[in-house]
C-alpha cells in the first residue's frame, strides 16, 4: 500500500484556517445568530478569547503559571469605567470605542510593579505569588469603596460620548455594536499577540519556558525576560477587563475574584497550551460553560471541574492537541481506520456522560432545590427524585456507559497505537 | 492591658499553629513529591464537614479519629489513581489536576452539605474558658487551648516519626533522593502515597480541630488556601521552621490586626501630623487595623519579596 | 610545576596581555565540605587547557564558579582582567565567556535553528526586541545557518531539540556555546558517552570551532585530551597538583600516582 504525501503541515494549515475564517465568522456569526442571547454570548467569548491569549503569553510561551492575572484585567476595567463615567461627565474627551487602550495602559501599568514584584522568583513560588497577589487585590478592593465602588461596584454608561465617527445611530448601546467592537478589537488582540510570538522576546521567552537556566547561560536575564513578558500580558488583560466594563456597564470586586483567575486558567488550558489557537477553542468552550451551560443546570462548575480534571489526566495538551494529533492522522491517511472505532468510544461516552450527568441532576436537585419539591424535569421528562425509579435509571445508564465506554475505548487505544507505530515507521523508512 | 495582650497573643499563637498544620503537610508533599498539592486545603475543608457529620452521628471525638483516618485513604486514592497517572506529564500538570480536584471538592461539598455554613460546634466538654488562665485574668478558650495541645501533639509525633523511625528515614532520603531511595530496594511510590495519605490525613485532622473554631463553609478551603501558600513563601519553599515561624508571624499579625482600631490617622497624630479628609492618602489612612486585617499576610509577602524573596529560611530555589 | 604566568591583577597598561582567564586563590564550600581548596589558574588567550583529575576532584564545580552558576565562598575570577567572581551567568556571559553542561541542556521544545538562533541574539545586539519580527533578522538567520553547517546538524534544522540522538545534541550543545561569538570558551566532558568514531568527530568539530578563541575543557577521555591540549592542568581534591604540556603532565609522577596510573598509553 502507497503512501502519498500531502504537502503541507498540519500546523500551518490549522492557522490559516483559524485566522481566515475566523475573521469570516466575526463578522457571519451575528448574520445568523440574531437572537440576543447568541450575541451576548458571543461578547463574552470574544472578550474572553482576548483574556486566554494574554495568559497564555505566560504560561504557554513563557512557563509563567500565574493564579492572579484576575488583576490585570480588574484594573483595566476599574480604570475603564472610570473613564466611562469622566466621559460621560465631560471631563475626559476620549471615544468609547478606544477605552480598550485606557484599561491595558492601566494593566500593563500595574504589571510593571506587581510584575515586577511576582517574577523575583519562578515556577510553584511565582504560582503561590500570583495567588497572594490576586487575593490582596481582593481584599483591598473591598476596603476602598471610593475607588472600587464596594459592594455595589461602579456603573458606568456605555452610550456616553459622542458616538462612532459621528453617526448618531453608533451609540454602543445596541449589543450587536457592542457585539462588532469586541470583534475588532479581539482581532486585533489576536494579531498583535501572533506577532509577539514572532519576535526575539518571545522566542527568547520560549526559552526561558524550556531551559531557564540555560538561557541565563546564553546572554539573558531571564527574570527581565518574565518582567516584560507580564507586562505585555497584563496589557492585553487589560484591553479584556476594558471590553467587559463596556459590555455590562458595571464593575465590582468579584473582577479580582480567585475564581475569574481561576477561570482563565482553565479556559487556556482546556483549549491547549502549547499551540497559539489553544486558548482560543478554550476560551470559547470556557464561556460555554459558565454562560450557556449555566442556563440549564446548576450543576455547570461541577461539569467544568469534572471535564477540566479528565482533559489534565488524559488530554493535557487539550483540545488544540488533540485535534491537531487527528489531522496528522487525516495528513497520514489513515483516518478511516479510526472511524469506526470512534463511533464506539463517542457513543458509549455520550451514554456514560449521560448517566453521570443524570445521577447528578438527580442529586443537585435534591440538596439544592428542596424548596421546589421532589419532581424535577431533566430533558424534557419529568423526574420524582424521591421515588427509586430515576436512581435506578440513571445508576443503570451510568454502569452500562462505563462499562461499554472501557470496551471501546481499550479497542480505539489499540487501534491508535497501531496507527501511530506505522506512522513512525513510514516517516522513519521515508526522512525528507 | 496585659491580660488582653496575653489573650490576643494566645489567639494569634493557635491560629499560626494551625496553619502551621497546614503548611508543614504541603511542604512535606512539596518537598518529596515536587508536587504543590492545591487540593490540601480542601482536604482541610473536608475534615471539617466530615467531622460536623460525623459528630452528630457519632460525636465530636469518634470524628476526631475517623475523619483524619477518612481523609488519609482518600489522600491514597487520589496520588494513586489521579496523581500516579498525571506524574508523567510533568509538574504543572501535577499541579493543574489538584487544582481542578479542589474545584470538584468544593462542588460536592455544596451539593452534599449545601451553599449554606453548617454549625459544626465546639464540644460542650471543651466550651468555655480556660479555667487557671482565667485566675490571672486572661480569657482564653479552652477549645483553642486544646486545639494548640492537638497541634503541638501532632507535629511532635511527625517530627519523632520523621527522624526515629526507619520508615520516616527513608522518607527523609526520599525527600530529596527519590531515585537513589528507590534504587536500593525502598518502595518509592509506596512511600509517596503513604507521604500523600498522612500530609492529607494531618490537613483533616487540621479540619476537624478548626471547623469549628472557626466557620465551616464552602469558601474556607479558599481564604485557608491562599494564607498557607503565603505562609510557605514567606517561610520560604522546604522549610519546615520558616514556616513555622511564618505561621506564627502571620497568626500574631491576623489577629492583633483585628482587635484594633489603630489607624493611619492615629499614627501620624501622635507624630504631631494632622491629616484633613480632602488629602490624597487620607482613605488609607483612615482605615482601622481591623479592616486592614485581611490584607496583612499578604503585605507581608510582598514586604518578604522585596527584602528577601528567598523566603525567611529559604533554602532551595524551589 | 607552577603555571608558566604570574599572576598579578591586570592594570591598564598590561590589559591587553592580561590571561583570558585567571583564577586567583579561590575557595568553595557547600556547608562544611570544601570542594575547592585554593585554585591558582591562569589561561592564556587562545591556549587550549584541559582540566583531568579524578571523579569528585571538583572539575565541574570549578567550572560552575567560573561561569556563575555558583558564587565563590574566597578568591577572584578574572576575565581578560575584569573581575567576574560572582557575578550571575548573563553578565559573564555578556562578558565573553560561554559554557558548555556535562549533562545535556538544550531547549528540548524548540527546533535545532530556533536553539542555534537563540543562542546568537544577544550577542548580535537585539536583546528584548518585542517590536522585531525575529524571522526578518538576517544577522541572526546567517549565524544560525552557519553554525548548523559547521555543527554538522544541517539535515536536522527542522526536528525539535528533544528529539535528536545523544550525539546530535551534544554537537547542538557545542553549537549553542559558540553561537554568541564567545572569546573564552568552557566545555564541560564534550565527548562524554561517545564512542570512539563520534568522539573524534567532536574532537575535530572542536579544534574548528575553537581557533582562535580559548577553550577550557573538562575531560576523562585522554586521548581528547592529549589530542587537543596545549596545557594540562591535573585538579585533585580541589587543587592543581600540576599544570603542564601533555609530554610533561605524561612524566608527571605525582600525577601518574594520583590519577593517570602507571600504564597510561600516549593516544
Amino acid at each position: 500500500m502507497e503512501l502519498r504525501e500531502l504537502h503541507f503541515r498540519p500546523l500551518n494549515f490549522g492557522r490559516w484556517l483559524i485566522w481566515g475564517s475566523t475573521a469570516l465568522l466575526f463578522a457571519l456569526l451575528p448574520v445568523a445568530f440574531e437572537k440576543g442571547f447568541a450575541l451576548t454570548l458571543m461578547s463574552q467569548m470574544g472578550v474572553m478569547i482576548i483574556f486566554a491569549l494574554s495568559y497564555n503569553m505566560l504560561l504557554g510561551q513563557n512557563g509563567m503559571l500565574s493564579f492572579g492575572h484576575a488583576v490585570y484585567s480588574g484594573l483595566g476595567a476599574f480604570f475603564a469605567i472610570h473613564a466611562m463615567n469622566w466621559i460621560a461627565s465631560g471631563k475626559l474627551a476620549w471615544p468609547i470605542s478606544l477605552l480598550p487602550v485606557i484599561g491595558g495602559l492601566a494593566g500593563a501599568f500595574f504589571g510593571v510593579i506587581f510584575g515586577y514584584l511576582t517574577t523575583r522568583r519562578a515556577g510553584t513560588p511565582f504560582a503561590m505569588i500570583t495567588l497572594g497577589i490576586g487575593e490582596m487585590m481582593y481584599a483591598a478592593s473591598l476596603m476602598f469603596p471610593g475607588f472600587f465602588g464596594g459592594e455595589g461596584g461602579i456603573t458606568g454608561n456605555r452610550t456616553a460620548g459622542p458616538p462612532l465617527f459621528g453617526i448618531p445611530s453608533l451609540t454602543f448601546g445596541p449589543q450587536m455594536q457592542v457585539y462588532l467592537l469586541i470583534a475588532v478589537w479581539c482581532f486585533a488582540c489576536m494579531v498583535a499577540m501572533f506577532a509577539l510570538t514572532q519576535t526575539p522576546l518571545g522566542r527568547i521567552a520560549n526559552a526561558v519556558r524550556d531551559n531557564p537556566e540555560r538561557a541565563e547561560f546564553i546572554g539573558y536575564n531571564t527574570q527581565r525576560v518574565r518582567w516584560l513578558m507580564l507586562i505585555l500580558s497584563s496589557f492585553f488583560a487589560g484591553i479584556a477587563g476594558a471590553l467587559t466594563a463596556i459590555n455590562f456597564e458595571i464593575v465590582g470586586s468579584e473582577f479580582f475574584h480567585a475564581a475569574r483567575s481561576g477561570g482563565v486558567l482553565l479556559a487556556a488550558f482546556m483549549g491547549g497550551i502549547g499551540f497559539f489557537f489553544g486558548p482560543i477553542i478554550g476560551a470559547v468552550v470556557f464561556t460555554f460553560f459558565a454562560v450557556a451551560l449555566s442556563e440549564f443546570t446548576k450543576a455547570w462548575q461541577f461539569y467544568l471541574g469534572a471535564f477540566f480534571v479528565l482533559l489534565v489526566m488524559f488530554a493535557p495538551g487539550g483540545l488544540s492537541s488533540l485535534l491537531l494529533m487527528n489531522l496528522r492522522v487525516m495528513k497520514f491517511r489513515r483516518f478511516a481506520r479510526l472511524r469506526d472505532p470512534y463511533v464506539g468510544v463517542l457513543l458509549t461516552a455520550m451514554v456514560l456522560a449521560l448517566g453521570t450527568i443524570l445521577l447528578i441532576e438527580l442529586t443537585y436537585h435534591v440538596t439544592l432545590d428542596t424548596g421546589l419539591g421532589p419532581v424535577t424535569r431533566l430533558f424534557g421528562i419529568p423526574m420524582d427524585t424521591s421515588t427509586p425509579g430515576p436512581w435506578v435509571l440513571a445508576t443503570f445508564v451510568l454502569v452500562s456507559g462505563a462499562v461499554s465506554f472501557d470496551y471501546y475505548r481499550r479497542r480505539f487505544g489499540e487501534r491508535w497505537s497501531e496507527i501511530q507505530i506505522e506512522i513512525e515507521d513510514w516517516i522513519r523508512d521515508n526522512p525528507t | 492591658m496585659f491580660e488582653a495582650t496575653l489573650s490576643q497573643a494566645l489567639y494569634g499563637v493557635s491560629y499560626g499553629l494551625l496553619l502551621f498544620m497546614l503548611a508543614a503537610g504541603l511542604t512535606l508533599i512539596f518537598s518529596m513529591m515536587g508536587v504543590l498539592n492545591f487540593a490540601h486545603a480542601s482536604f482541610y475543608m473536608l475534615g471539617a464537614y466530615f467531622a460536623y457529620q460525623l459528630s452528630v452521628w457519632l460525636g465530636y471525638w469518634a470524628a476526631l479519629i475517623v475523619a483524619p483516618a477518612l481523609l488519609f485513604v482518600i489522600g491514597v486514592l487520589v496520588e494513586r489513581f489521579g496523581l500516579r497517572r498525571v506524574h508523567k506529564w510533568g509538574h504543572v500538570p501535577e499541579l493543574l489536576f489538584t487544582f481542578g480536584l479542589s474545584y470538584i471538592i468544593v462542588e460536592l461539598v455544596q451539593v452534599i452539605w449545601g451553599r449554606a455554613a453548617v454549625p459544626y460546634r465546639v464540644p460542650e466538654e471543651l466550651d468555655g474558658p480556660v479555667a487557671w488562665l482565667q485566675r490571672f485574668g486572661v480569657t482564653f478558650p479552652e477549645y483553642r487551648m486544646f486545639m494548640m495541645v492537638v497541634a503541638v501533639g501532632m507535629l511532635a509525633a511527625i517530627w519523632l516519626v520523621l527522624t526515629r523511625t526507619r520508615t520516616g528515614l527513608v522518607i527523609q532520603a526520599a525527600l530529596t533522593h527519590p531515585d537513589q531511595v528507590e534504587a536500593l530496594g525502598h518502595n518509592v511510590p509506596r512511600v509517596f502515597m503513604l507521604v500523600f495519605g498522612g500530609g492529607s490525613a494531618l490537613a483533616g485532622l487540621a479540619g476537624v480541630i478548626g471547623g469549628n473554631a472557626f466557620v465551616t463553609e464552602p469558601a474556607m478551603a479558599g481564604t485557608v488556601g491562599a494564607i498557607v501558600f503565603v505562609v510557605i513563601v514567606v517561610g520560604g519553599m522546604g522549610s519546615l521552621a520558616g514556616a513555622f515561624i511564618a505561621a506564627l508571624l502571620i497568626g500574631l499579625l491576623e489577629n492583633f490586626g483585628k482587635a484594633s482600631d489603630y489607624t493611619g490617622l492615629k499614627l501620624l497624630g501622635s507624630l504631631g501630623l494632622h491629616v484633613t479628609p480632602d488629602a490624597a492618602l487620607y482613605p488609607v489612612l483612615k482605615l482601622t487595623m481591623a479592616q486592614v486585617a485581611p490584607v496583612l499576610p499578604y503585605l507581608l509577602l510582598v514586604v518578604i519579596l522585596i527584602v528577601r524573596p528567598k523566603g525567611l529560611l529559604g533554602t532551595r530555589e524551589d | 610545576m607552577k603555571p608558566d604566568r604570574p599572576l598579578h591583577p591586570a592594570t591598564r597598561a598590561d590589559a591587553a596581555n592580561a590571561p583570558a582567564l585567571e583564577l586567583a586563590g579561590v575557595h568553595k564550600r557547600f556547608g562544611r565540605t570544601e570542594i575547592i581548596r585554593g585554585i591558582d589558574l591562569a589561561i592564556a588567550a587562545g591556549e587550549r587547557h584541559a582540566i583531568i583529575g579524578p571523579n569528585g576532584a571538583g572539575k565541574s564545580t570549578l567550572f560552575n564558579l567560573i561561569s556563575g552558576r555558583f558564587g565563590v565562598s574566597a578568591g577572584r575570577i578574572l576575565l581578560s582582567g575584569q573581575d567576574i567572581t560572582n557575578r550571575k551567568p548573563y553578565q559573564i556571559n555578556r562578558l565573553g565567556l560561554a559554557r558548555s553542561f556535562q549533562i545535556t541542556n538544550i531547549f528540548h521544545r524548540l527546533t535545532v535553528f530556533e536553539n542555534l538562533r537563540c543562542a546568537a541574539l544577544w550577542s548580535l545586539g537585539h536583546r528584548y526586541a518585542f517590536w522585531k519580527n525575529l524571522n526578518k533578522l538576517k544577522d541572526a538567520e546567517d549565524r544560525a545557518e552557519d553554525l548548523l553547517r559547521r555543527v554538522g546538524l544541517k539535515r536536522r534544522r527542522d526536528t525539535v531539540g528533544g528529539l535528536l540522538t545523544y550525539a546530535e545534541q551534544r554537537a547542538l550543545e557545542i553549537g549553542i556555546t559558540i553561537a554568541g561569538g564567545a572569546s573564552v570558551i568552557l566545555l564541560d566532558e564534550p565527548t562524554a558517552g561517545m564512542s570512539r568514531a563520534e568522539s573524534r568527530h567532536a574532537v575535530e568539530l572542536i579544534r574548528e570551532v575553537t581557533q582562535g578563541r580559548t577553550l577550557v575543557m573538562v575531560e576523562h577521555d585522554m586521548s581528547v585530551v592529549f589530542g587537543l591540549a596545549d596545557l594540562i592542568s591535573v585538579v585533585v581534591y580541589g587543587q592543581v597538583i600540576a599544570t603542564g604540556t601533555p609530554t610533561e603532565i605524561r612524566a608527571n609522577a605525582a600525577v601518574k600516582e594520583a590519577y593517570l596510573g602507571q600504564h597510561v598509553e600516549a593516544a
